[in-house]
């Protein structure tokens, strides 16, 4: 029984097919890394799972109930949650804030919501910047505080696009360090959408899957992908 | 505590203001004040914390003061019937404006607000049987009218109170937290399971019927409606100024717009005569060329320069 599992899903731009039957799925308790380079349809994958889009064709099954049709909120709910690509802080609110918005969707009850949020400022180490305005924070700091605005909302299932995207090497180490812990602490099942930085994706992942064009080039545990051609080749051109 | 002291001190204060001031004049300020303030605290729910900036809530003020005008001219029952019935009359109004309007972002929702209340406007202003047009509607007086502004001083101070209280417990909720996550992005918002569609009529049907109350309140006070007076877009601007005055999504913002704008607006018009506007035109850039954040983003600036914590007002 996987936890999530996606089949044949194809999205079209008008001509454009950004995603191309595309099938996989995630165990709980897994961390599956999709790369793929700029362009490949990574985030078109976590819009369509997230509801943020919708699907051309196929189906998309998470926990025994199907995605297809419902809204982002709904999604959120079931127990998947998201960080962007270019990070959308609240900006107006502070660190404990945007975390305590993300724990209101477990609890109406608002002691409930600020403890909730305190346990997931002391997991993510943000504990001493409560009281911080998100708006000031710098990039690695910012990406930690959507991961955690996302975790107070109690995901099963967790997609992080473009996790180390502009990160220092200190903050992508950090970062790393966080998504093994979500897994091991907290059996929380990831994706982690990365377009290079294959150190990042070898220590993290227990399976990779390549997405090229839309398509899924190649799966299977990181030091396999790394060494198959195709993908080499998708990254680095074809020899000759 | 402190602020529990200030409190008590402003409560004794606006319970006694009548006594304090005794001119009929003084106390006709008095009133205008405090339905401003309750206007701009009802439109800061939507506009403030929601971020979702109406330009249409003279609809909702007009058709509150229409249903007192209406119940006044139509059955034998007192006008104030309408505090209840103007919210009653304008939630399925509100929703079905929400309905249409919330499906657009930014300017063009602040657009279509502006058309809502237009469509508002031009119904009561031709359907002349329930409105009585452009003529509009004299309400014959019930109960204590005419002789004292007192008694209307404590009604429309308990709109206020009300109003303002509602804004605090709601700043401090899920629900808060939630209308200012829309606010600063309704995708974010989304992804953490916050239905913005609910939540954004839930603010509009809250900050509707409140706007209601206040027309209502109007309609009893100045016993007389009628389109340009009730459902003006002028009107829309200045509950929205208030606001914005004072400082957006924040629960004193509003208070200390309709307090500032609408005490000097009332002097400038007494002491300037004709230049009244232009003063008070002066008197806005100041404001938002000082303190683009308003009163309050001005004061805890202010604040934080002498040392102490600022402190949100609105968390």
């Amino acid at each position: 029984m996987f936890l999530l599992e996606v089949k044949d899903l194809t999205k079209r731009f008008g001509g454009v097919v950004a995603v191309d039957s595309l099938s996989f799925s995630v165990s709980a308790g897994e961390t599956v890394s999709i790369i793929g380079p700029n362009g490949a349809g990574k985030t078109t994958v976590f819009d369509l799972i997230t509801g943020v889009h919708n699907a051309t064709a196929g189906e998309i099954i998470f926990d025994g109930s199907n995605l297809i049709g419902k809204k982002s909120h709904q999604i959120a709910k079931a127990g998947i949650g998201r960080t962007f690509q270019l990070v959308k802080p609240l900006r107006g609110l502070s660190v404990f804030e945007n975390v305590l918005v993300g724990a209101f969707a477990r609890t109406g009850d608002r002691g409930e919501a600020r403890r909730i949020a305190d346990d997931i400022l002391e997991f993510t180490d943000l504990s001493s910047l409560r009281d911080a305005q998100a708006e000031g924070l710098p990039i690695g700091l910012r990406k930690r505080l959507e991961l955690a605005r996302s975790l107070a909302t109690g995901p099963k299932l967790i997609l992080l696009d473009e996790v180390m995207s502009g990160l220092n090497p200190s903050e992508s180490k950090q970062a790393i360090e966080l998504i093994k812990r979500l897994r091991d602490e907290r059996g929380i099942s990831a994706v982690a959408g990365v377009e290079h930085v294959m150190q990042v994706v070898m220590s993290i992942s227990d399976r990779v899957i390549v997405l090229n064009h839309g398509k899924k080039l190649a799966e299977g545990r990181p030091e396999e992908v790394a060494s198959n051609p195709e993908v080499v080749a998708a990254y680095l051109g074809k020899p000759g | 505590m402190r602020s529990r002291l200030y409190l008590s001190t402003l409560a004794i204060f606006l319970l006694a203001a009548p006594f304090l001031f005794t001119a009929r004049y003084s106390q006709h300020v008095l009133i205008l004040v405090l339905l401003y303030v309750a206007l701009g605290s009802a439109w800061n729910i939507l506009g403030g914390f929601a971020g979702q900036l109406s330009l249409g809530h003279a609809a909702f003020f007009g058709i509150g003061a229409y249903s007192a005008a209406v119940i006044a001219s139509k059955t034998a029952l007192s006008p104030w019937w309408g505090i209840i019935a103007g919210p009653i009359v304008v939630l399925p109004i509100a929703l079905v404006v929400g309905w249409i309007c919330f499906r657009l972002r930014g300017p063009y929702f602040t657009l279509a607000t502006i058309a809502a209340g237009e469509v508002v406007r031009l119904v009561a202003l031709n359907w002349s049987e329930l409105t009585g047009g452009a003529v509009g509607v004299v309400i014959r007086p019930s109960g204590f009218s005419g002789t004292s502004k007192v008694p209307y001083y404590y009604i429309v101070l308990v709109v206020a109170v009300a109003t303002v209280a509602l804004c605090q417990l709601i700043s401090r909720s899920k629900l808060g937290y939630y209308l200012m996550a829309i606010r600063e992005d309704q995708e974010t918002a989304e992804s953490i399971g916050v239905d913005t569609t609910k939540y954004k009529l839930i603010a509009l049907a809250i900050s509707a019927s409140l706007t209601a109350v206040a027309g209502a309140f109007y309609a009893n006070y100045f016993l007389f409606v009628d389109p340009t007076i009730v459902l003006p877009l002028a009107l829309s601007v200045e509950i929205v100024l208030m606001a914005i005055v004072g400082g957006l999504g924040t629960v004193a913002g509003p208070v200390l717009g309709a307090v500032l704008l609408k005490v000097s607006s009332e002097i400038f018009r007494n002491e300037f005569a004709q230049a009244n506007l232009l003063i008070y035109g002066a008197l806005l850039i100041l404001i938002i060329l000082f303190m683009p954040d308003g009163l309050t983003g001005g004061f805890r600036r202010v604040a934080a320069l002498f040392g102490r914590k600022p402190r949100r007002v609105s968390a």
